[in-house]
């Protein structure tokens, strides 16, 4: 049963718009992994966009492998997979359904649409299972 | 002539939930159609319609993935490890 519901401190929240910030206006990806099944997330990894676009983003598929074997090394999961949109509001497009392939992640999107306005950015929380998406509220901590 | 094959969690579903499967053939293709013998529907999550390997799925022989190898026509070894790994990827386009 999926948790309806992100909790991630402050610090990893702010490590994720920053990237966003930084990468903008390319989009900005990564995830941010956990313990195998306990649906928190720890350790921030901030992925290459290989696609290097304002529209896309794609994990380059070297650095995808070594992420993946690391995850297993260390009995992890991508509890996280994050992602900015640069002129678009953070809600999943149908090409972020279309390659959703982890029913068990947060999908985290950021906008850095309104970087202009300096205003705070959106960060927002999805599960997409089965081309579904369903919103859920982001909790955030000072930590766990 | 074994081949072990790590089935990423989308499509466990194809493989009783198991991480890793056994598999053989001379080629990633032909250890794709072996794959699907016994773990029916997983080849047509893997090729499309026209037979290629679909644009979002990463195929790894070892540590290379297959594209910069032969493809679908990549040799395999008795001893060899495949991984295959959907992209992440998206975006606002």
């Amino acid at each position: 049963m999926l948790a309806r519901m992100l909790t991630i401190t402050q610090a990893l929240h702010d490590r994720i718009v920053e990237h966003a910030r930084a990468d903008h206006p390319d989009e900005a990806c990564g995830v941010v992994a956990g313990p195998a099944g306990s649906d928190r997330p720890e350790r921030f990894v901030p992925m290459l966009n290989a696609a290097r676009s304002p529209t896309f983003y794609e994990f380059d598929s070297t650095d995808l492998l070594k992420l993946y074997r690391e995850l297993d090394d260390r009995d992890e999961e991508p509890v996280v997979i994050y992602h900015s949109h640069t002129a678009t509001e953070a809600y999943p497009s149908r090409t972020d359904v279309s390659y959703a392939n982890e029913p068990g992640a947060h999908y985290v999107l950021v906008s850095t649409a309104d970087t202009d306005g300096s205003g705070p950015f959106q960060f927002r929380s999805f599960r997409i299972v089965d081309g579904e998406i369903t919103e859920e509220e982001v909790r955030i901590v000072a930590a766990y | 002539m074994a081949i072990e094959v790590r089935i990423p969690t989308i499509l466990r579903t194809h493989t009783d939930g198991a991480k890793t499967v056994q598999g053989a053939g001379a080629t990633i293709d032909e250890l794709f159609k072996d794959l699907d013998s016994r773990h029916p529907g997983i080849r047509e999550r893997l090729i499309d319609d026209g037979g290629a390997l679909r644009r979002f799925v990463n195929v790894y022989l070892n540590d290379e993935d297959v594209r910069f190898l032969a493809g679908l026509g990549t040799e395999l070894a008795d001893g060899d490890n495949v991984t295959i790994l959907p992209a992440v990827a998206g975006g606002a386009r």
